[in-house]
């Protein structure tokens, strides 16, 4: 370990784990939480390395309340990370909404289970992809990545404490039971190899004419925490450039609201990252995400051994959407296979932006398991 | 080398995801190989079959699951019963002797046996240790693992001040497998 | 009254001006509401407190009293229902440097927050918590709330509470608060120097004011104009200071005893936190 407690080198070590030693790598310095398997691992990580490194931990009564408690924090000065599984994810969606509108960067980690409702706790899932996207009411734009290896859950931990800064808005890390639970060798670089990217404060002094929600095209205005002495005024209603709630005024609604999606929208090149294999050339493209992506690698090489053209696009960030390259290859290719641990949902996407010119073929699985060789593979020949 | 996968199982309180992660952190830490460990979760892990699959290759591990399980080791018959017929034909089984009767008997398989509880609990005076005997007999009867590198992670893996009883106990499942 | 002699008698300014946004003034309480004394003994009490503005934060919920952090000209968080507290819980640990006070209504932080609430005050968590209690949710006009006697009518208990209420100082002394007072809105000195208490009180901290809903509450129990409501409150209290919070529910038409029921130390939640480590 370094002597400011994070730690360094090469460690085998589970991906919750990862996670944890990723969000103090990036600089998280509080944990707000509730037990629930498979993301406890997590909190326990956090609540035993914390302390050594300045931070705090709290075990809140509910997920509602360690939303809150992460949203606070952040507006507090720190840098704020909770991590749940499918039941704690629908109990934050009311106040992920609030990070989202109050503009507050924060972390949330769900480690997927099979669902719906307690579903089965101790197995993989994906079928929280669309409440990602969607879960919390209204409109609005979300980033959302998803790793395949505890390497990755640490490597994306970081990238999303980065992201949250960067665009001022929470940032989800949609991984899975079998990556928070499978150990592998995971290397922490030194210090100086960590990208950090620090939060950005006024750049003019405290004034009553401050814009905290200052509305320049696809901006992202900088943030002024509490003590800082700048006063802010924060509210989940809908609010002008002051902050102040203005909740009748149409224009006041399009104009913040276009910011809060355009931030994002805008800035897609930045924030999505693929990782692609032999796609260009390819009769078909297998489009995966987290555990999913790494399965696929197996029957993309098998069917390569027959001779095959089969890529593999695989989608890092999956919120936003990778739609630009989904159309592009659209029109080059025989099929897109999407194999999810859901009954269908990212397939969606695809699909929409196949717009037609392509097949788009979903390769489901209820949960509670992986995709067999065997099926994906299938799908891959019978439109090859 | 290519892939392996060793499945390690008994039952809750023998030690057994102690002696994978120590296995598994051998092979990626100290030989360098890439390795994926999955545990069995749940009610299992509360006093039932208790197993933890390792799986390491030279090449990246894609499917981080069971394909072809080379390794059973099983220190319960529950355990035994549940994954024998996992065990690729040409496989190594390594049991408890005193704590696995071979009900299926194979004959495509190869079957190595300790006592290893009634070692540990009887040259070592810790039953406790019976797991480590396990990994030293193990490294006496594959190559899947260097016994330099288990020893270190053994090392690196236990409580302080329990050196000596556990590198005792390795050594001593080493030395048995190895007659 | 010429314009010398109204320059002499009445200020420009108010003495209270730099504690208020006033570009968001005039409020949207309706008139005989409490929360505007409120409002007035809390940046009193702030005054006097001598605690540094720019270090002192105001989270609040939903409802009429959820509004009050929007008027006070300092760091302030309109959060969502019911979650004032874990915000500030949140708010607190970040950076612990800062006064975290919550106001909201009984609505808020009894009802949809009550977990919230309980959970605090037993962790000890320190900041202050001023919950305005007028017995129904008056945002949404006048629905039957935690706090609303049992028989009260409002428009979901068109035949009369049929459930309990519950006590704020009972629940909040029981939950382990470190200091638990109720007054009404009439009470504006005595509130003042509560809420100063309150604000100098380390740990999890209370102050319930009863507040007059004249447009709701008052209208559907015929208490009258906001004038005979909060003449009611005044000839209905009674002070009883250190009484067993458990003898402070409120009936219909009873009495409503006030005063300070808890005042005592004990380690906040990071107190105890850094001693554990």
């Amino acid at each position: 370990m370094a002597n400011n407690g994070i730690l360094q080198g090469s460690f085998f070590m589970d991906g919750d784990t990862a996670c944890a030693e990723g969000a103090l790598a990036a600089g998280c310095r509080f944990f707000g939480g509730y037990p629930i398997t498979p993301a406890t691992e997590i909190a326990e990580r956090m609540v035993l390395r914390l302390p050594q490194v300045d931070g705090t931990y709290i075990q809140m009564e509910d997920e509602i309340a360690s939303m809150n408690a992460v949203l606070g924090a952040s507006w507090g000065g720190a840098r704020a990370m909770t991590a749940t599984s499918g039941p704690g994810f629908s109990l934050m969606m009311e106040n992920l909404g609030l990070g989202i509108m109050t503009e507050t960067p924060c972390v949330v980690v769900n480690v997927q289970r099979g669902g719906p409702s307690t579903g089965m706790p101790t197995l993989v899932g994906q079928g929280d992809m669309m409440q990602a996207r969607w879960g919390s009411h209204g409109d609005y734009e979300i980033i959302a990545l998803a790793p395949s290896s505890p390497q990755e859950l640490f490597d994306l931990t970081i990238r999303a404490f980065n992201l949250a800064e960067k665009y001022r808005t929470p940032v989800l890390v949609m991984t899975d039971e079998t990556v928070g639970h499978m150990s592998e060798r995971v290397i922490i670089p030194p210090p100086e190899e960590i990208e950090h990217y620090p939060r950005r404060k006024p750049d003019v002094p405290p004034s009553a004419d401050y814009l905290p929600y200052k509305s320049e095209p696809n901006s992202v205005p900088p943030m002024a925490c509490a003590g800082d002495g700048y006063r802010v005024h924060v509210t989940g209603l809908t609010h002008n450039e002051k902050g102040y709630p203005d909740t009748v005024n149409l224009d006041v609604q399009q104009q913040m609201l276009e910011r809060l999606i355009n931030k994002i929208q805008h800035n897609k090149d930045d924030i999505i990252e693929l990782h692609e294999d032999q796609v260009e050339g390819a009769d078909i493209v297998v489009v995966a995400y987290g555990i999913s992506a790494r399965t696929a690698a197996r029957p993309i090489r098998l069917a390569r051994e027959m001779g095959l053209k089969v890529g593999l696009l695989k989608l890092v960030t999956v919120w936003p959407f990778a739609e630009e390259r989904i159309r592009e290859l659209a029109p080059k290719i025989k099929a897109f296979v999407v194999p999810e641990i859901n009954m269908g949902q990212i397939v969606l996407e695809v699909e929409r932006c196949a717009a037609g010119q392509t097949e788009t073929i979903l390769v489901p699985h209820a949960g509670g398991g992986l995709h067999k060789t065997k099926d994906v593979l299938a799908t891959i020949k019978k439109f090859a | 080398m290519s892939r392996q996968e060793i499945r390690l199982s008994g039952f809750g309180g023998q030690g057994i995801m102690t002696a994978a992660h120590i296995l598994g952190k051998a092979a990626a830490l100290f030989d360098q190989r890439n390795v994926t460990l999955t545990k069995s979760y749940g009610p299992e892990s509360r006093g039932g079959a208790s197993s933890a699959l390792v799986i390491m290759a030279d090449e990246d591990i894609d499917y981080p699951l069971l394909t072809k399980l080379d390794l059973l080791v099983t220190m319960s018959q529950e355990a035994y019963t549940k994954y024998i017929g996992e065990l690729s034909s040409g496989g190594l089984l390594i049991i408890d002797r005193d704590l696995v009767q071979l009900d299926q008997p194979r004959d495509d398989i190869e079957v190595r046996s300790i006592p290893s509880t009634r070692i540990a609990a009887d040259e070592l005076g810790r039953k406790i240790v019976a797991n480590i005997v396990m990994l030293g007999f193990l490294a006496a009867n594959t190559d899947a693992i260097s016994k330099d590198g288990l020893k270190e992670s053994v090392l690196k893996s236990i409580p302080k001040g329990t050196e000596k009883l556990n590198i005792s106990a390795f050594e001593t499942g080493y030395g048995y497998g190895s007659q | 009254m010429n314009e010398e002699l109204s320059n002499v008698l009445i200020s420009k300014e108010h003495p209270m001006d730099d504690y208020l946004r006033e570009d968001r003034l005039p409020h949207i309480w309706c008139s005989g509401c409490g929360l505007g004394t409120i409002l007035t003994s809390f940046v009193s009490a702030l005054q006097k407190s001598g605690l540094d503005r720019d270090k002192v934060a105001v989270v609040s919920g939903i409802g009429c009293t959820g509004r009050a952090a929007g008027y006070l000209y300092l760091d302030g968080f309109h959060t969502t229902h019911g979650r004032a507290i874990p915000f500030a819980t949140g708010l607190k640990l970040g950076n612990p440097e800062l006064k975290v006070v919550v106001i909201s209504g009984d609505g808020d932080l009894v009802a949809i927050g009550g977990n919230h609430f309980i959970h605090a005050a037993r962790r000890n968590m320190d900041i202050t918590v001023i919950c305005v209690n007028n017995f129904n949710y008056g945002m949404t006009s006048g629905q039957m709330g935690p706090t609303t006697p049992t028989g009260a009518r409002t428009s979901t208990s068109p035949y009369g509470n049929h459930e309990p209420p519950f006590s704020v100082p009972y629940l909040a002394a029981a939950s382990g608060a470190t200091y638990v007072a109720r007054w009404t809105s009439l009470h504006i000195r005595r509130l003042e120097d509560s809420i100063l208490e309150a604000l100098n009180k380390k740990g999890f901290s209370v102050v319930e004011i009863i507040s007059p809903c004249p447009t709701y509450y008052g209208k559907k129990n015929k208490m009258g104009s906001a004038l005979q409501q909060m003449k009611y409150y005044h000839e209905n209290s009674v002070i009883r200071h250190g009484s067993d919070p458990a003898e402070s529910g409120i009936d219909l038409g009873g009495e409503i005893v006030v005063g300070c029921f808890i005042n005592k130390d004990k380690p906040t939640f990071l107190d105890s936190q850094k001693r554990s480590v």
